[in-house]
């Protein structure tokens, strides 16, 4: 799956759907960004979030960056390869680094998130 | 001076820019914060050397017949006790004890140098300055002064290549004048990461060539340029303190755990008596270190607590690479005790108060005989 199937966020998290499951991590761009990750902290899983939830953060170094939740719905897996590598977040952000899916909420319309390439053009701005 | 004021520059910032550094502006100069990364940078000085450029560091000369007075005036330790050459880590402070700054002193032919922190350096200028009599000049040399530091196992091997020098004669905190490609410098075995390893002092159109030349001598180490991101973490796995967030103005020497650079006994100095009843103070906090017992990485600011009651304040804190967990520095009331949880962004993490250094492997230990 490449990267023009992915939708991405103004918050920096990158969403890849599957039916009514959607995989969510921090981007390529925002991975860059904070350096060597150090720490990400594993949402809980059965959680039920809403948009604007703050669902983990993610550490590096020398900052610490937040990730929300994107859409309504149910956590329903996290990366626990994380807890041991989270360095994934470098070197595969938008592939292995994945943090965790959702289950989407009736009636979630994904339409409002950007395509790769308004992503670009607005991490440029 | 940040803010509105142009950023400042050293001599090897194009270095950095063309070495693809991530430049940051850190207290009005513009500064790498890394290279490669901050964390392959560290080990890279734990394992080998890496080169630093610290020009931002600031450098005030007292020369003349009462210069030494006046340093005694001025800083905490006992500066009479450096004959010429060596170098000695003291603090200079306020009447009430309140921490101006800490310094390297070195006592040099016919003067003193004071290497200060790039934010304080305008600032201690006018302290010493207005505290100074007698026949004594003050002269700040940072601007013509850039340093570069070679830090690592590996240092005196890599610095071996470019003089001419016996270097294992230069010790722990002794400085020398040694040229490099043929214009003096000169060089102190000093640093701020707990390697071994040397500061070279040296003229604004020099550093760009010491720069290279280290690098390039450096090669067969994979001697990497390193930046200000590494450095925080490399002193903070030492336990060493940082101005603006371990120590300032409203901490002592007595709590900031810095009570041996103190020499009550040496005569009259700014802060002596303030200083003296803070030692009395039982009810004083104490800067403690702590690693943290679970996942998680404190940060400056970040409350301390001890059986859920507030205790005190992170001052420094940081994933440490070397020992793979949460460390950091903070303020604490002198009730707490060795239990102690961070509390992070609404969590509370246990914590344990350790002994400094957290990191015990350094190279340098095995120069200070």
């Amino acid at each position: 799956m490449s990267e023009q199937d992915l939708r991405f966020t103004e918050t920096h998290e990158w969403l890849r759907v599957e039916g009514r499951e959607v995989t969510v991590g921090l981007t390529d761009y925002a991975q860059g960004e904070l350096g060597d990750i150090v720490f990400v902290e594993l949402p809980e899983v059965g959680r039920t979030i809403s948009p604007g939830d703050v669902l983990t953060t993610v550490e590096s170094v020398k900052s610490v960056s937040e990730i929300y939740a994107p859409v309504s719905g149910e956590i329903t897996a996290a990366n626990d390869a994380l807890d041991s590598d989270p360095g994934l977040v470098n070197t595969d952000a938008q592939g292995e680094g994945w943090i965790f899916r959702i289950k989407l909420a009736d009636g979630e319309d994904l339409s409002r998130f950007m395509s790769a390439d308004d992503y670009a053009t607005h991490t440029k701005g | 001076m940040s803010g509105t004021a142009e950023p400042r520059k050293t001599a090897l910032l194009d270095k950095h820019v063309a070495a693809g550094a991530r430049i940051v502006d850190f207290f009005g100069w513009l500064m790498p914060m890394y290279y490669r990364g901050i964390v392959a940078e560290h080990d890279r000085v734990r394992e080998t050397a890496g080169v630093f450029d610290v020009s931002h560091m600031g450098q005030l000369v007292l020369s003349g017949p009462d210069a030494l007075e006046a340093v005694e005036r001025v800083t905490t330790n006992r500066a009479a006790s450096l004959t010429e050459g060596r170098v000695q880590y003291s603090i200079m402070c306020y009447e009430d004890g309140g921490i101006v700054d800490d310094v390297l002193v070195y006592r040099l032919p016919e003067r003193f140098m004071l290497v200060v922190n790039a934010s304080n350096c305008d600032k201690d200028f006018e302290w010493i300055r207005s505290n100074i009599s007698g026949n004594v000049t003050l002269e700040d040399h940072s601007f013509d002064t850039q340093l570069v530091a070679i830090q690592g196992p590996d240092a005196q091997a890599v610095l071996s290549e470019i003089v001419d020098v016996e270097l294992a004669s230069i010790g722990y905190y002794r400085s020398a004048p040694v040229e490099i490609l043929g214009r003096e410098t000169l060089i102190s075995r000093t640093g701020y990461t707990g390697e071994d390893g040397f500061e070279i002092y040296c003229a604004h159109e020099q550093a760009g060539d010491v720069w290279d030349a280290l690098l390039s001598a450096g090669a067969r180490w994979q001697v990497e340029p390193i930046g200000l991101g590494a450095r925080d973490t490399l002193r903070l796995e030492m336990g060493y303190h940082l101005y603006g967030q371990d120590i300032d103005e409203t901490r002592t020497p007595v709590e900031a755990g810095l009570s041996w650079v103190v020499k009550t006994g040496k005569g009259d100095f700014i802060g002596r008596d303030a200083i003296l009843a803070r030692m009395e103070d039982d009810a004083r906090e104490r800067l403690v270190g702590f690693e943290l017992t679970a996942r998680g990485i404190p940060r400056p600011g970040q409350r301390i607590l001890a059986s859920g009651r507030d205790v005190g304040v992170v001052t420094s804190g940081t994933h440490s690479p070397s020992l793979k967990r949460g460390i950091g520095l903070g303020y604490v009331g002198n009730a707490a005790g060795a239990s102690l949880e961070i509390e992070i962004r609404g969590k509370t993490v246990p914590a344990k108060v350790v002994g400094t250094p957290f990191y015990d492997g350094g190279s340098a230990r095995r120069k200070k005989t």
